[in-house]
C-alpha cells in the first residue's frame, strides 16, 4: 500500500491529509485469516467441554498441552527459516486443539507433546507453512502417535457418569469385536468412551452447524459425507444385517462427526471447487465403511480423510468450473 | 418468489442511504475546467481550439478521430488558456483542454429533434455528434453500440438500471426524477436499433423505482421493468444478460452476439437529451457520497470539474477521510491527485475514511475456495493469481483469464485478504501481450 501525501484545500481551511491509493476494491469482508481461526476455536468449545465433563479436568491439560506445543513448535520453526513468526493468525493453535481432540482420555501428557510437535513439523511446516500443506496437520499428529505408541492411544477410559453397562471400550470397538451395540441416545449425548471430541455428538454438530451458518464450513463436505455414509452403511446393512449395525450407529460412533465437520472441512487440505467438495466427501465415507467393516481397526475416519487429502489436487484439477458462456463440449 | 439473477456474486453492505433521497443538485460552474481529449474507449479527440480560443457551453473543442472515438465539448464559457498533459480519475494523465470561465451565460445547443419522427440514423448521427459515451463504467461511444456490425440480429435492448455498486444512487434518481424522460430514451435507444422488444432491470433494492417505472409502462406491450435480485455484480452486463433473458455471453464475445444491446440508465437520459432538447454532453450525473465528505449530494456537475471543487462544494472532507474514489467502490479508481477532473462517465465521487477501509494483514492462501464460488464467470481467481505470480503466463491464459472482468468479487470475499484483482489485472495484461505477439507472428 502506497501513501500519498497531498494538500487538500477544505473547505476555506489547507490541511495535509495522507490519501491511500490501492487498487479496487476498495470495500473488504470483514473476514480474516485470524477471525477464521478463532470462530472454529469458538465452535470447537462445547465438544472439548464435553470431554472434561465427561472424563474429568486432566483433559483440559492434555488440550492446554496440544495447543502450547503446536503454537511453539510453528514458533521456533519459523524463526529458524528465518520466516516470520505467524502464531497469532490462530492456525496452529486450532491445530493443537484439533489433535488433542482426537486423543483418548488420560493421555500422556509428554506423548501429546511429541504429537504436536510432529502435527505441526511434519504435517504443516515442512510443506512450506500454512496453505502450503497437503495433509491435515492434526490428523497428521494423530497418525504419527498411533503409530509411536499403538497401545496408549488405545487405552480408554470410562466416562465419568458411567452405568454398570458402560465399559470403557469405544461403542466401535464393542461392535466390531462383541457386537455390542450401544444406543444412539448414549452416543449423541456423549457418555461413552472414545476420544476427548468423538465423545458427545451433539456438541460437535452444534458447532459444525455454526460454522456452516456463518459460512466457514462449506456444507458440501459433511453433507455428501453424512449421505455417503447412510447409502453405504445401508448397503452393508442390507447385505448383512447380523454383521453391520444401522447406518446412523456409524454416524453418531467414533470419530465421524468430528471428521465430517471439522477435520474433513479443513480448507487448506480440501478441495476448493464445490464439485469436488462433493466427490471428496463421499469418498471419504465410502474409505470410512470399507474400514470400519474389512479393516483390522475398528475406527477409519482419520485414515480416510487423509487418503482424500492426497487426492484433492486431482479432484480440484478435475472439477474445474465451466467457464461462463462456454458450450460444454465446444471449442471456443 | 424467486428473483432472477446469475450464479456467484458478493453482498456488500449497500450504504446508499447517504444519498438516496437527496434529488439532484446543479453544481455552480467552477473558475476554471479541465477538459480531457480522451473521455472515452477508443481514440483520442482532435482539438478544434487553442490557447486564447473563447468557448461557449456546448461549442466543441475537439473532433471524434477514427472509427471509435468521441468529440469533446465545452462545458463552460471561458477563455482556453492552454492545452496540456493533467491528471485524469482514470490515473493515467491525459491531454486536456484547459477553460478559465467568464461571467457569460450563452449555450449552444444542436437543433431539437421531433422523437416521434426522427429516423434510426439521425439518432445514431445525433448521438455520435452529442459526444455521448456509455456511462456504466467503460464508457464506450454509445454511437458504436446503436450501429451493431452488418450480420448481427439484435432482437431486444436491456437498460441496465441496477446500479450494483455500493453507495452510488445516481441511475436511481434518474429513475424517480426524470421516469418518462429515461422511457423515451429507451424507445430511442429501441428505435435506432430497430428493435421491438425492451426490459428495465432494476435490483429489488429499489422498489419504489420497479414501480413507478412500471406504472408508466401499463400500456407498452413490448417495454418491462424485470426486478432482478440485488448481489453484486448484477449491472456487469454479462450478469445483466443471464439473469434477463438467461443467454451467456461466450468468453471474449460482446452482447450483440446474443442479440442483446445494454444501455445504462444515465446514457438513455444523455440520449434523450441530444435528441429531443438538443443537448451534448458537457455535465455529468454524479452522486457524492460516502463518510469522508461533509455533505454527500446527488449532483449535475460541469465536465471539466476538478474533484477538490467538487468536494469542497460538498462542504470538503471529515478529519478522518482515508481514500477519494472515482466511481464505485467496487470498481473505481483511487485518486492520487484531487486536481483530476469530474469525466462524462462519473458515476460517483466515494470518499471512504480509515475505518471503511480497514486493511486486514494479507495471509498465505487458505483454499477456501471463495473466491472460486463467488466469480460470476466461473474462473478460479486464486489459481490465476497464483500463475501469474509464478509468471506463468501462458498457463493463465489457458485457464481463461483474459474473460476477467475486475469486478472484485473474489478479493472482496478473500479472507486471507489477497490482492486477487491486482494479481489478475497484471496476469490478464501480460496474457493479452502473449495473445497480441502470437497473433503478429502469424501475420
Amino acid at each position: 500500500m502506497k501513501n500519498a501525501s497531498m494538500e487538500i484545500q477544505t473547505a476555506g481551511e489547507a490541511h495535509d491529509q495522507k490519501i491511500i491509493l490501492t487498487t479496487s476494491p476498495h470495500v473488504h469482508s470483514n473476514w480474516s485469516t485470524k477471525k477464521v481461526m478463532w470462530f472454529v476455536t469458538a465452535a470447537l468449545t462445547p465438544a472439548a467441554a464435553a470431554s472434561v465433563i465427561f472424563f474429568g479436568f486432566y483433559q483440559l491439560l492434555i488440550i492446554i498441552t496440544a495447543v502450547f506445543f503446536c503454537g511453539s513448535t510453528e514458533a521456533v520453526i519459523q524463526s529458524l527459516r528465518k520466516k516470520k513468526v505467524t502464531v497469532a493468525d490462530g492456525s496452529s493453535l486450532l491445530t493443537g486443539l484439533l489433535l488433542s481432540l482426537t486423543l483418548p482420555p488420560g493421555f500422556s501428557l509428554a506423548y501429546t507433546a511429541l504429537g504436536s510437535i510432529a502435527a505441526i513439523g511434519f504435517g504443516k511446516q515442512v510443506f512450506g507453512g500454512l496453505g502450503c500443506n497437503i495433509f491435515n496437520p492434526a490428523l497428521v499428529g494423530r497418525a504419527f502417535l498411533q503409530a509411536a505408541f499403538p497401545v496408549a492411544i488405545t487405552t480408554w477410559t470410562k466416562p465419568n457418569f458411567a452405568v454398570d453397562a458402560v465399559t470403557s471400550a469405544t461403542p466401535l470397538a464393542l461392535f466390531k469385536f462383541d457386537k455390542i451395540l450401544t444406543p444412539l441416545s448414549r452416543l449423541l449425548l456423549g457418555n461413552t468412551g472414545g476420544s476427548l471430541g468423538e465423545t458427545s455428538a451433539a456438541a460437535i454438530i452444534a458447532g459444525g452447524i455454526f460454522l456452516i451458518a456463518v459460512k466457514i464450513v462449506n456444507w458440501r463436505v459433511p453433507v455428501s459425507m453424512i449421505l455417503s455414509m447412510l447409502i453405504f452403511g445401508g448397503l452393508f446393512r442390507l447385505i448383512d444385517p447380523v454383521q453391520n449395525p444401522d447406518p446412523l450407529f456409524h454416524l453418531f460412533a467414533g470419530g465421524f462427526m468430528l471428521g465430517a465437520f471439522f477435520m474433513a472441512t479443513d480448507w487448506v487440505t480440501s478441495p476448493v471447487t464445490n464439485k469436488g467438495m462433493l466427490i471428496y466427501g463421499s469418498f471419504i465415507s465410502l474409505l470410512i465403511i470399507l474400514i470400519r467393516v474389512y479393516g483390522g481397526l475398528p475406527e477409519g475416519v482419520m485414515y480416510s480423510i487423509l487418503i482424500m487429502n492426497g487426492f484433492v489436487p486431482l479432484i480440484n484439477r478435475g472439477t474445474q468450473p465451466r467457464l461462463f458462456g462456454l458450450v460444454k463440449g465446444g471449442t471456443e | 418468489m424467486l428473483l432472477k439473477s446469475f450464479h456467484g456474486g458478493v453482498h456488500p453492505p449497500q450504504e446508499k442511504s447517504f444519498t438516496k433521497e437527496l434529488p439532484f443538485e446543479k453544481m455552480k460552474v467552477p473558475s476554471q475546467v479541465i477538459i480531457p481529449l480522451l473521455q472515452h474507449l477508443g481514440k483520442q479527440a482532435k482539438p478544434l481550439v487553442k490557447k486564447g480560443s473563447i468557448v461557449s457551453e456546448g461549442s466543441k473543442l475537439a473532433e471524434a478521430s477514427g472509427f471509435i472515438s468521441a468529440p469533446v465539448h465545452s462545458s463552460v464559457n471561458g477563455t482556453v488558456t492552454g492545452i496540456s498533459r493533467e491528471a485524469a480519475p482514470g490515473g493515467f494523465p491525459s491531454d486536456s483542454v484547459i477553460i478559465k470561465t467568464d461571467e457569460r451565460t450563452d449555450k449552444i445547443n444542436l437543433v431539437p429533434l421531433d422523437p416521434c419522427r426522427v429516423s434510426a440514423e439521425e439518432i445514431v448521427e445525433r448521438v455520435k455528434n452529442a459526444g455521448i459515451v456509455g456511462m456504466g463504467g467503460a464508457s464506450f461511444p454509445t454511437y458504436v453500440k446503436l450501429k451493431p456490425p452488418a450480420g448481427t440480429v439484435i432482437s431486444a435492448v436491456i437498460l441496465n438500471g441496477c446500479e450494483c455498486e455500493p453507495y452510488l444512487t445516481r441511475d436511481y434518481r434518474f429513475m424517480l426524477e426524470r421516469t418518462n424522460d429515461l422511457i423515451a430514451g429507451l424507445k430511442l435507444i429501441m428505435k435506432a436499433l430497430g428493435v421491438e422488444q425492451g426490459y428495465i432491470g432494476i435490483e429489488n433494492n429499489k422498489p419504489d423505482a420497479a414501480n413507478l417505472i412500471q406504472q408508466r409502462l401499463e400500456n407498452e406491450k413490448s417495454l418491462s421493468v424485470i426486478v432482478l435480485k440485488t448481489k453484486y455484480p448484477q449491472g456487469a452486463e454479462k450478469m445483466l444478460i443471464k439473469a434477463v433473458t438467461g443467454e451467456e455471453v461466450p468468453p471474449g464475445r460482446l452482447p450483440p452476439d446474443v442479440g442483446v444491446v445494454i444501455q445504462n440508465t444515465a446514457t438513455a437520459i444523455a440520449i434523450y437529451d441530444a435528441v429531443v432538447n438538443g443537448e451534448v454532453q458537457v455535465t455529468a450525473a454524479v452522486t457524492v457520497t460516502g463518510r469522508g465528505v461533509i455533505s454527500p449530494k446527488n449532483l449535475i456537475i460541469p465536465i471539466g470539474t476538478s474533484i477538490k471543487d467538487v468536494l469542497d462544494y460538498c462542504g470538503g472532507l471529515t478529519g478522518d477521510a482515508a481514500k477519494v474514489i472515482a466511481g464505485g467502490p467496487m470498481m473505481g479508481t483511487a485518486q492520487y491527485d484531487l486536481s483530476a477532473p469530474v469525466v462524462k462517465a462519473t458515476s460517483g465521487i466515494v470518499v471512504l475514511t480509515k475505518k471503511d477501509i480497514d486493511a486486514k494483514e494479507e495471509t498465505a492462501c487458505l483454499r477456501c475456495g471463495r473466491c472460486i464460488s463467488v466469480c460470476p464467470l466461473n474462473l478460479m481467481p486464486t489459481r490465476l493469481a497464483r500463475y501469474t505470480q509464478l509468471g506463468n503466463y501462458e498457463l493463465a491464459e489457458a485457464s481463461g483469464i483474459t474473460v476477467c472482468m475486475e469486478c472484485g468479487s473474489c478479493a472482496y470475499t478473500c479472507p486471507a485478504n489477497i490482492p486477487l484483482v491486482q494479481w489478475l489485472r497484471l496476469g490478464k495484461q501480460k496474457a493479452l501481450q502473449i495473445q497480441r505477439e502470437s497473433l503478429l507472428q502469424k501475420v
